[in-house]
């Protein structure tokens, strides 16, 4: 079943609203790669912030697979998502390189902070906090990523940077 | 002329601060009119010393660290900067922390312009390529077993082998895939290679695929890695251009991203995810050597084993079995972490205690408490308490305490740690990243979480403890891959070596 989300929470997002031809944009541009469905699916969350609904069945035509399939693999994976995330995303490591570094009483203060919890976003739609397990900067830690920019030796002051940075 | 500085862009040293620190050198030479050259390189693995910048002159480069932005003024005060400052830590190599390693997988990491073609020739680079070429590919495989490369993603297999497997199967085509999901925390010495000196794995590929007659790799990163997925595949162009792939060179290499799932480090799960399905493990046989990618022989290999084999062909198989102990021949790139003093990449021969590497080489822990445990091997591998560390780094040893070595990373803990939170943690993560395929993982983990906190809570404690004894053996003979199957590892060793812990009065913890 197709979710139908207000255009404007998506414009909030600065993220373009599902639309089939740009998915099908993405779906041809991997065209003839071996194994394209994770590829096809990395584009369509880079695009879309998320991996919508409607994209499933178009997916599963295009590669030949059932509806099904194409769901089992999105379902499989953390990385995706069925919808939305906040217009910034914090991944805060919680594995064990950075446990032993506080790490955990750390997120606890992140999390209550910005006031949610694991994988939620805050009201004003700003920030999502997830969890990671190892950023590969386990030296360094505590540690996280911003969209996509990595922090290390992460503080309680660095709580303030954030909250800053996300505005 | 101008002069070089070195400040690394690996992506620990971005996470504090290289960035900045590299602009502000920029903005405050050219405000100066110093004539410099900025070069960003990989990280030297000295990861208590980022950013860690480096000056050429002419005896050397010479180290400062930690540099923060708003050192750089003072740095640049009278020109160049001097050896009389402050965060001047001398050459680099003369640290003791790099002084003691023997550096061959990691010998370019952190001093090259990681895409720079010229400089990793000008290293050594290539050397081990055309040495494969001129044995041809029945002695290259040769060479790599007689090294006595092991695998180094865990399981410790040897490399040759596993090489010799997929040449001796006929095929119209084979594969050859890096496996860079790199999952285990404490764990960063396949990102370090990726950021610091991607050439070294495609070499080590395209060496791979000349010995077997595979013509197309992957390499699978993890998509926590942005950094090292954005210079690899910057160094797949370039060496394209050059035509060291691509139709001329007959091997054709390609990026492929994870999704997130820990379980995708495991050889035929990759696989799985590679063909763009669900990441389930499968059953073994048939082995990935005879059937592994679309059914193909294919060679999968951790990412630094790959990089080693172009060493071992360039100076030659005794060179590399002469280092080492026991059946664990050569070098291994131990990643100390945590709570580590002195936290970083030390490559070293098999046979340094566990005590060694954490007091000696990492100085203890970075909150100047006594390190209480140290969990080898990431998230599977066992911990281990201070009575233990005279047991010597080599698979065997680990193997014989029901533990293991496998990536190298080291973990380390101080005396405030809680093993029944890590033995609950250990439980957790394997209900978290399951593959779903077999109960006693999927389950079993999941009871055991439970069950994990009735103890923290200190009810029927002796019953529960039964309970997660009892688990741990049905996990380890009824899983069918090691997420399963070593959880028991560090759960176990966690129960055994610290049976204190799991049977405190739960009222202080509880009133927290
Ligand atoms: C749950 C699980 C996760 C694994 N993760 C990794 C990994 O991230 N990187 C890796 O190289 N090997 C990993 N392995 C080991 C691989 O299955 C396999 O042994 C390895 O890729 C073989 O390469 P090697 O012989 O060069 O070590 C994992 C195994 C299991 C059971
Ligand atoms: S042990 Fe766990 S992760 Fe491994 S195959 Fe079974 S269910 Fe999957
Ligand atoms: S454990 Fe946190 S970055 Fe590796
Ligand atoms: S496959 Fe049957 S229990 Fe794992």
């Amino acid at each position: 079943m197709a979710v139908v989300r207000p255009v404007a929470i998506l414009e909030h997002l600065n993220m373009p609203a599902w639309s089939e031809a740009q998915g099908n944009d993405i779906i041809r541009r991997h065209a003839g790669r071996e194994g394209a469905l994770l590829p096809i699916l990395h584009d369509m969350q880079a695009t879309f912030g998320h991996v919508p609904t409607p994209a499933v069945p178009v997916i599963a035509e295009a590669l030949n697979l059932t509806r099904a399939e194409v769901h089992g693999v999105v379902s499989f994976y953390h990385d995706f998502r069925d919808k939305p995330a906040g217009r910034h995303v914090l991944k805060l490591c919680r594995a064990e390189a950075c446990q032993s570094v506080n790490g955990e009483r750390l997120a606890r203060q992140f999390l209550d902070r910005f006031g949610v919890e694991w994988g939620g976003t805050t009201p004003d739609g700003r920030l999502t906090i997830e969890a990671t397990y190892c950023l590969g900067l386990c030296a360094s830690g505590p540690s996280a990523m911003l969209d996509g920019e990595v922090i290390g030796r992460l503080t309680k002051d660095s709580i303030d940077d954030i909250a800053r940075e996300v505005g | 002329m101008a002069t070089r500085i070195f400040v690394p862009r690996d992506a620990a040293a971005r996470a504090v601060g290289a960035d900045k620190v590299a602009a502000a050198i920029a903005e405050e030479t050219k405000r100066k009119g110093i004539a410099v050259e900025i070069v960003r390189t990989g990280s030297r693995g000295l990861f208590w010393l980022e950013p860690l910048v480096e000056v050429e002159t002419p005896a050397g480069r010479i180290g400062f660290g930690p540099v923060a932005a708003k050192d750089v003024a003072s740095l640049f005060a009278d020109g160049l900067p001097a050896a009389s400052h402050a965060l001047c830590v001398g050459r680099p190599e003369e640290i003791p922390f790099l002084k003691k390693q023997t550096r061959i997988t990691f010998a370019r990491c952190g001093i090259i312009d990681p895409l720079s073609l010229a400089d990793y020739r000008a290293h050594g680079g290539m050397r081990g390529l055309e040495r494969a070429r001129s044995l041809g590919p029945a002695a290259t495989v040769e060479e790599v077993t007689k090294s006595g490369l092991r695998g180094r993603g865990g399981a410790g297999f040897p490399t040759g082998i596993k090489w010799k497997t997929v040449a001796d199967t006929a095929a119209d085509r084979k594969y050859i895939v890096c496996n860079a999901d790199e999952g285990d925390s404490g764990t960063y010495a396949d990102r370090m290679i990726m950021e610091g000196d991607p050439f070294l794995l495609i070499e080590g590929m395209a060496i791979a695929g000349f010995a077997v007659g595979a013509t197309k790799g992957y390499i699978y990163i993890r998509s926590e890695y942005p950094d090292a997925i954005r210079v690899m595949e910057r160094a797949i162009v370039l060496a394209e251009r050059e035509g060291l792939l691509g139709a001329e060179a007959r091997f054709d290499l390609e990026v492929r991203v994870g999704a997130g799932a820990y379980v995708c480090g495991e050889e035929t799960s990759l696989l799985e995810s590679l063909e763009g399905k669900r990441g389930q493990v499968r059953a073994k046989p048939p082995l990935p050597a005879h059937k592994g990618l679309f059914g193909k022989p294919t060679v999968i290999n951790n990412l630094i084993s790959l990089a080693t084999v172009p060493a071992i062909l360039a100076d030659g198989a005794e060179h590399y079995a002469a280092l080492g102990m026991g059946r664990s021949r050569g070098t291994m790139p131990i990643q100390l972490a945590g709570n580590s003093k002195y936290g970083g990449l030390f490559e070293a021969a098999f046979g340094l205690t566990l005590g060694e590497i954490v007091e000696d080489i990492g100085g203890g822990t970075r909150t100047g408490r006594p390190a209480r445990a140290v969990q080898v091997g990431g998230p599977l591998g066992a911990y281990f308490p201070r009575k233990l560390f005279d047991t010597p780094f080599d698979y065997e040893a680990f193997a014989g305490l029901d533990g293991l070595i496998g990536h190298g990373g080291v973990v380390v803990f101080d005396d405030t740690v809680d093993m029944a939170h890590q033995a609950r943690f250990a439980l957790e993560f394997c209900a978290i990243e399951s593959c779903g395929k077999c109960t006693p993982c999927r389950i079993g983990s999941v009871r055991g979480t439970e069950t994990m906190d009735k103890i923290i809570r200190g009810e029927r404690v002796e019953a529960n403890l039964a309970l997660v004894t009892d688990l741990c053996q049905t996990l380890k003979f009824g899983s069918l891959c090691a997420l399963g199957g070593f959880t028991p590892y560090p759960v176990m060793s966690a129960i055994r070596h610290f049976p204190e812990d799991f049977d405190r009065p739960r009222l202080k913890a509880a009133a927290e």
